[in-house]
C-alpha cells in the first residue's frame, strides 16, 4: 500500500472529512483532550497522585469565577484538597488509556479468532462462534462488575489499587472480543467466496499469507468503524464500574471515579467536584461518537448501521 | 383513441455530481388491449419509463418534461390522492422478482384483499371470493388454501402467479410488467409467459412488456420498443423488427442471439459497452459503437422516425429513406 | 411450537448449571462462612470440627451438589448481613426493580417508537434531525451521569421531585408491593424510571429509524405504493412490521444491559431494589446474597431471551418455532 499525502488529499473520505463541520469539530475536540492527556504529567499545576502534595484544608475551594475561590485552584478543589484542573487531566488520561488498551486488546484477540474461524470453518468455526455467543449474551458491565467485585473483595484494598488498571483492561477486553471477531469473520467469509482466494490458493499461497495479505486489508472499513463504538463503549464501562466503587481507586482516579468522589458533594453545594469531570467525560464520548458516526457514512452509507 | 400517451417525456436525476437525464423525450402511445415491448440493455432506462407511467420513480429522480396521457386525464400532472386511484386499480405493476415483490410478514389473502379493498367498497368475505377467482384465473391449484399462506411457503413460479393475480385483481385497463420473469428458472419462464398472454387475450388488457429478452418480447408482444441510453432508437410490429431490424443497435442485437452464430464461431458481440448516462456521447448515442457510422453521426441526433409504423432514428436508414 | 420450547428449556437448564457452578465457585472463594458465624474468639480446633460439621471440608463436587440441591428447593443460604434467608432478600427487593423496569420501558416504548418511525418517514424534517442529534448526545451520557443530573436540577436546584428512595407503596395481592399506583410512588420513580431509559431509548430510536429506512426502499414496499394503497397502511402496516423483526431482536439483547443499569441507576438514587441490594452485599462481602442474586438474574436472564424468541417467532411468519427457519 503505496501512501501519499497528495492521494490522501484527493481521496473521497478527505473530501468528506473537510466539508463536515461536526466531524472536523470533533476530531479538533478529540485531538486536543489526547494532547492534554498525554502531556499531563508535564502542564498539570500539581500532581494529584502524590498522596502528600494536598492539605485536607485546601478542600472545596470553587473553580475562578465563583466566589470563595482561591487563585492557586483555577477550577477549584475536591473533598480532599486536590487541584480539579490536574486530577481532570490526568483522569482525562486514565479513562482514554483504558478504553484505548482494552480496546486493543479485544481486537488484537477477536479479529485474530475472527480470521482463523471465518476462513478455516467447520467445526472449529462452530465452536468458536458458540463460544461468542455465549460471551454475548452477557453484558460487559454485568460480568465486569462481578469479576472486579470479586477480585476486590478476594484480594483486599490494596492489592487491588495497584492492580486495578490491568484488571480493568482484561476484563473489558476479554469480554468484548466477539465483536471484533463477529465483524472479521463476516468479511473474511464474504471475501472467501470472492475468485481472486481461488486463484490466490491455486497458485499455491500459504493459507497464513493469504489472510494477512489479502484478506485482512478487506476487513480494515468495518473494524475501523467498530473501533470507534468499542473504544467510546470501554470508556463508559470503565466510568460505570468506577462510579460504582469498582474500577479506578481514588488515589488514581480516573473520570468515573472523580465523578463518584463529588457525588456527595452536589447537595451541599460543591457542584463542581462532579461536573467538571462529568462534563469533560461526556465530551470525550460525544466527539468519539460523532467521529464514528461521519466514519460509518463515508466509509459505506449502507451497511454498516 | 389510444389508451395510454406518452408525449415527450423526460426524467432526470439530480445527483452530487450533477443533473444526469434518464429519460430523453420518450414518446409512444398504446392502444385498448394492445401488447408492447421495450427491450435494451441494463441502464437503457427501460425500468425508468415503467415506473415514470405511475410516479414511482425511486427518489431524487423526478419527471421534468412531457406528459402521460391516460383516460383524459394527464398522469404526470396528477396529485397524491389522483393517481393513487390509477395504480392496483386502472394501471398495475408487475415486479421482477417475485420473492421481493411479496411482502414476507403478510398473507396472501391480506396481500391480495387490500387491493381490493384499497379502491373499492367491498366486504371482506366478498373480497376473498374475488381474490380466489384470480388465483384459479393465473391457474394456481387449490387456490382456497393459498390465502392463509405467507409467501416463503410457495415456489418461484406460484409468487410470481400469485403477483399476476394482484395485478388483475381490480380489472385494470393496462399492466406493466418489469421483467417478469428474469428472476424465474427458465421452465418456468415460459409457462409466465404464455399465462400473461393468454390473460391479456382474454380480458383484453393492455400490457407494456420490460425485458432485455429479445426471445420474450417474440412470445409475447405485438410492437416493439428498443431503447438505448435513454432514448427510443427503433420502435415496429415485433415479428417485423425482429426478422429485419433497422437500426445498427436493433441489428447488433439480433445478431448477437446465440441462434444466429454458427456452432464453432464465436459470438458476434456488439463491441464496447453502453455509456453510462452521465457519459453519453455527442450526437447519435451509439456512434462510438457503431461499425456503420459516418460523420453526420457524431455530431447530429437522430430523430425517431419513419413511414408507416416502422419508426427508426438513424441517419443511415433516414437518408436511405429519403 | 412444544419441540421448540423443549429445546429452549434445555438451553435453559444447561445455562443455569453453568451460571450456578460459577456462583458456586465464587462463593468458595470469597468470605469465611465460619468466621460470619462465630466471630474472632473461636479457637482453631473448634473450628476445625465446626468446618467438618458444616460439610466446608467436604470434596468440591460433593458441596457443589450439596449447593445444587439447596438451590432447587429455594435455600441460597443465609445472608451475613440480613441475617435472613438469601432468596427472601432478594425477593424483597425484586418488586422495586420490576417497578423500575417497569416505567423505564413505558418511556422507551412511548417515545422510541413514534420518533423513530417519524424519522425513517421524513429524514428532512427538523424534528428528525433533532431527534438523531439529541440521541447520539442521549448515547454519549453515561446512564449514572444522567441521573446526578436530573438530580441535580429537579432535586437540588428546583426541588419538584424527591432525589432517593421509593416514597409509599401499595401492597397487591398481600405480596408485591409496588409504587407504581400512589401519587408520592410515581413523583419517586419519574427521575430514576427517565434516568434508565435515557441511554436505551435513544438507542431504539436509532435503530428503527435505520431499519425502518432500509425497509421503506425495499422492492415489496415499492409494490405496495404500486397497488395503489393509502400511506398510512403502507407505513405502519407493511413497513414496520418488517421493521419490528431485527428491532426484537436488538432489543431482547438491550434487556441484558438494562438489568445491569439498574445496578447503577438504583445506586443514585439510592432506589431500594436488587441492584442496589447487590452492590451493598459487594461492599460487604455478603457472599450468599451475591451469589443468589447472580442465581436469580441469570435466571431472569433466561427466561426473559426465551420470551423474546417465542414473541420473534410469533411476529415473524418464516420462523416455525423448532429454531430453524424453512
Amino acid at each position: 500500500m503505496n501512501f501519499s499525502l497528495e492521494r490522501m488529499r484527493r481521496s473521497p473520505v478527505y473530501y468528506s472529512f473537510i466539508n463536515n463541520k461536526v466531524a472536523m469539530v470533533s476530531a479538533a475536540i478529540l485531538s486536543t483532550l489526547l494532547l492534554v492527556s498525554i502531556l499531563a504529567p508535564f502542564i498539570a499545576p500539581y500532581d494529584p497522585w502524590d498522596q502528600t502534595a494536598f492539605d485536607i484544608m485546601d478542600s472545596e475551594y470553587p473553580p475562578i469565577g465563583s466566589s470563595g475561590a482561591d487563585d492557586r485552584f483555577l477550577l477549584g478543589t475536591d473533598d480532599m484538597g486536590r487541584d480539579m484542573l490536574s486530577t481532570i487531566l490526568y483522569g482525562t488520561g486514565i479513562s482514554i488509556a483504558i478504553g484505548i488498551f482494552a480496546t486493543i486488546l479485544q481486537a488484537f484477540m477477536g479479529i485474530s479468532i475472527g480470521l482463523v474461524s471465518g476462513y478455516f470453518g467447520s467445526r472449529l468455526d462452530s465452536f468458536l462462534m458458540r463460544i461468542a455467543d455465549i460471551q454475548l449474551s452477557f453484558t460487559t458491565l454485568m460480568v465486569a462488575i462481578i469479576i472486579l467485585a470479586v477480585f476486590q473483595a478476594a484480594v483486599g484494598l490494596n492489592s487491588y489499587e495497584r492492580y486495578a488498571l490491568l484488571m480493568i483492561v482484561l476484563v473489558i477486553g476479554i469480554a468484548e472480543w466477539p465483536q471484533y471477531a463477529r465483524t472479521v469473520r463476516a468479511c473474511v467469509l464474504a471475501e472467501k467466496k470472492k475468485e481472486y482466494v481461488d486463484a490466490v490458493r491455486v497458485i499455491g499461497l500459504r493459507p497464513m499469507r493469504i489472510l494477512y495479505r489479502h484478506i485482512l486489508p478487506n476487513t480494515f472499513s468495518p473494524l475501523l468503524v467498530i473501533s470507534t463504538v468499542q473504544v467510546a463503549n470501554a470508556i463508559i464501562t470503565e466510568a460505570g464500574l468506577s462510579f460504582l466503587g469498582l474500577g479506578m481507586p481514588i488515589t488514581k482516579p480516573s473520570l468515573g471515579s472523580l465523578i463518584r468522589n463529588g457525588f456527595d458533594y452536589i447537595f451541599s453545594g460543591s457542584w463542581w467536584i462532579t461536573f467538571l469531570p462529568a462534563l469533560v467525560l461526556i465530551v470525550l464520548i460525544l466527539t468519539i461518537n460523532l467521529l464514528g458516526d461521519w466514519l460509518r457514512d463515508v466509509l459505506n452509507p449502507k451497511i454498516y448501521k | 383513441m389510444s389508451l395510454l400517451q406518452v408525449n415527450n417525456l423526460e426524467v432526470e436525476f439530480p445527483l452530487l455530481s450533477g443533473k444526469v437525464k434518464a429519460l430523453k423525450d420518450i414518446s409512444f402511445s398504446l392502444d385498448k388491449g394492445e401488447r408492447i415491448g421495450i427491450v435494451g440493455e441494463s441502464g437503457a432506462g427501460k425500468s425508468v419509463t415503467a415506473f415514470a407511467i405511475l410516479n414511482l420513480i425511486s427518489k431524487p429522480g423526478r419527471i421534468t418534461n412531457g406528459s402521460i396521457w391516460f383516460d383524459g386525464a394527464n398522469l404526470a400532472d396528477m396529485d397524491r390522492d389522483q393517481i393513487r386511484n390509477i395504480r392496483g386499480n386502472k394501471i398495475s405493476m408487475i415486479f421482477q422478482d417475485p420473492m421481493m415483490t411479496l411482502n414476507p410478514v403478510l398473507t396472501i389473502s391480506t396481500q391480495m384483499v387490500e387491493c381490493l379493498q384499497a379502491h373499492r367498497n367491498l366486504p371482506e368475505a366478498e373480497a376473498k371470493k374475488i381474490a380466489v377467482e384470480k388465483l384459479r384465473a393465473v391457474q394456481i391449484p387449490a387456490p382456497e388454501t393459498r390465502l392463509d399462506q405467507y409467501p416463503h411457503e410457495l415456489s418461484g413460479g406460484m409468487r410470481q402467479r400469485v403477483v399476476i393475480a394482484i395485478a388483475l385483481i381490480s380489472d385494470p385497463a393496462l399492466i406493466i410488467a418489469d421483467e417478469p420473469t428474469t428472476a424465474l428458472d427458465v421452465t418456468i419462464q415460459a409457462e409466465i409467459l404464455q399465462l400473461l398472454l393468454e390473460l391479456c387475450v382474454n380480458f383484453n388488457v393492455g400490457l407494456i412488456l420490460i425485458t432485455h429478452d429479445l426471445g420474450v418480447v417474440s412470445q409475447v408482444t405485438q410492437r416493439t420498443l428498443v431503447m438505448y441510453a435513454g432514448s427510443i432508437i427503433e420502435q415496429g410490429p415485433t415479428r417485423e423488427l425482429i426478422s429485419s431490424p433497422l437500426h445498427p443497435y436493433t441489428q447488433g442485437l439480433i445478431g448477437a442471439l446465440p441462434e444466429q452464430t454458427t456452432p464453432g464461431s464465436r459470438l458476434n458481440q456488439i463491441p464496447g459497452v453502453m455509456p453510462s448516462l452521465q457519459d453519453i456521447p455527442e450526437g447519435c448515442a451509439f456512434h462510438p459503437r457503431c461499425t456503420l457510422a459516418v460523420a453526420k453521426c457524431q455530431h447530429q441526433i437522430p430523430e425517431l422516425k419513419g413511414k408507416t409504423s416502422r419508426l427508426c432514428a438513424c441517419h443511415l436508414v433516414d437518408d436511405a429513406d429519403a | 411450537m412444544f419441540a421448540f420450547l423443549l429445546r429452549r428449556f434445555g438451553q435453559a437448564v444447561i445455562v443455569m448449571l453453568v451460571i450456578s457452578l460459577l456462583s458456586f465457585s465464587i462463593q468458595d472463594q470469597l468470605g469465611d462462612p465460619l468466621r460470619e458465624l462465630v466471630g474472632q474468639s473461636v479457637s482453631e480446633e473448634i473450628r476445625e470440627q465446626l468446618r467438618d460439621k458444616m460439610g466446608l471440608n467436604d470434596p468440591y463436587l460433593v458441596q457443589y451438589w450439596r449447593f445444587l440441591k439447596n438451590a432447587l428447593q429455594g435455600d441460597l443460604g443465609t445472608s451475613y448481613f440480613f441475617k435472613r434467608p438469601a432468596l427472601d432478600v432478594i425477593l424483597d427487593k425484586l418488586p422495586a426493580t420490576i417497578d423500575l423496569v417497569i416505567a423505564a420501558t413505558f418511556w422507551i416504548l412511548l417515545f422510541s417508537i413514534p420518533v423513530g418511525i417519524f424519522a425513517a418517514i421524513h429524514p428532512d424534517h427538523w424534528f428528525s434531525k433533532l431527534a438523531l442529534s439529541l440521541s447520539i448526545l442521549g448515547i454519549s451520557i453515561p446512564v449514572f451521569l444522567t441521573a446526578i443530573f436530573l438530580i441535580y436540577l429537579f432535586a437540588v436546584e428546583l426541588g419538584w421531585l424527591p432525589s432517593y428512595g421509593r416514597g409509599d407503596t401499595i401492597t397487591l395481592f398481600s405480596t408485591w408491593k409496588t409504587s407504581l399506583l400512589t401519587l408520592d410512588g410515581l413523583s419517586h420513580i419519574l427521575l430514576p424510571s427517565i434516568s434508565l431509559a435515557s441511554v436505551i431509548l435513544p438507542l431504539f430510536v436509532r435503530l428503527i429509524r435505520s431499519e425502518m429506512m432500509e425497509v421503506l426502499e425495499s422492492e415489496y414496499i415499492r409494490f405496495a405504493w404500486a397497488k395503489g394503497l393509502r400511506r398510512r397502511r403502507i407505513w405502519f402496516l407493511h413497513s414496520f412490521k418488517n421493521t419490528l423483526l431485527p428491532v426484537i431482536t436488538v432489543g431482547g439483547v438491550q434487556i441484558g444491559i438494562m438489568v445491569a443499569y439498574t445496578i447503577l441507576t438504583e445506586t443514585v438514587f439510592q432506589w431500594p431494589g436488587m441492584g442496589f441490594m447487590f452492590l451493598e452485599a459487594i461492599n460487604r462481602v455478603d457472599t450468599p446474597l451475591i451469589v443468589a442474586y447472580l442465581i436469580v438474574v441469570g435466571l431472569i436472564f433466561v427466561v426473559t431471551n426465551t420470551v423474546v424468541d417465542i414473541i420473534y417467532g410469533l411476529v415473524n411468519p418464516t420462523v416455525t418455532l423448532v429454531g430453524r427457519p424453512t
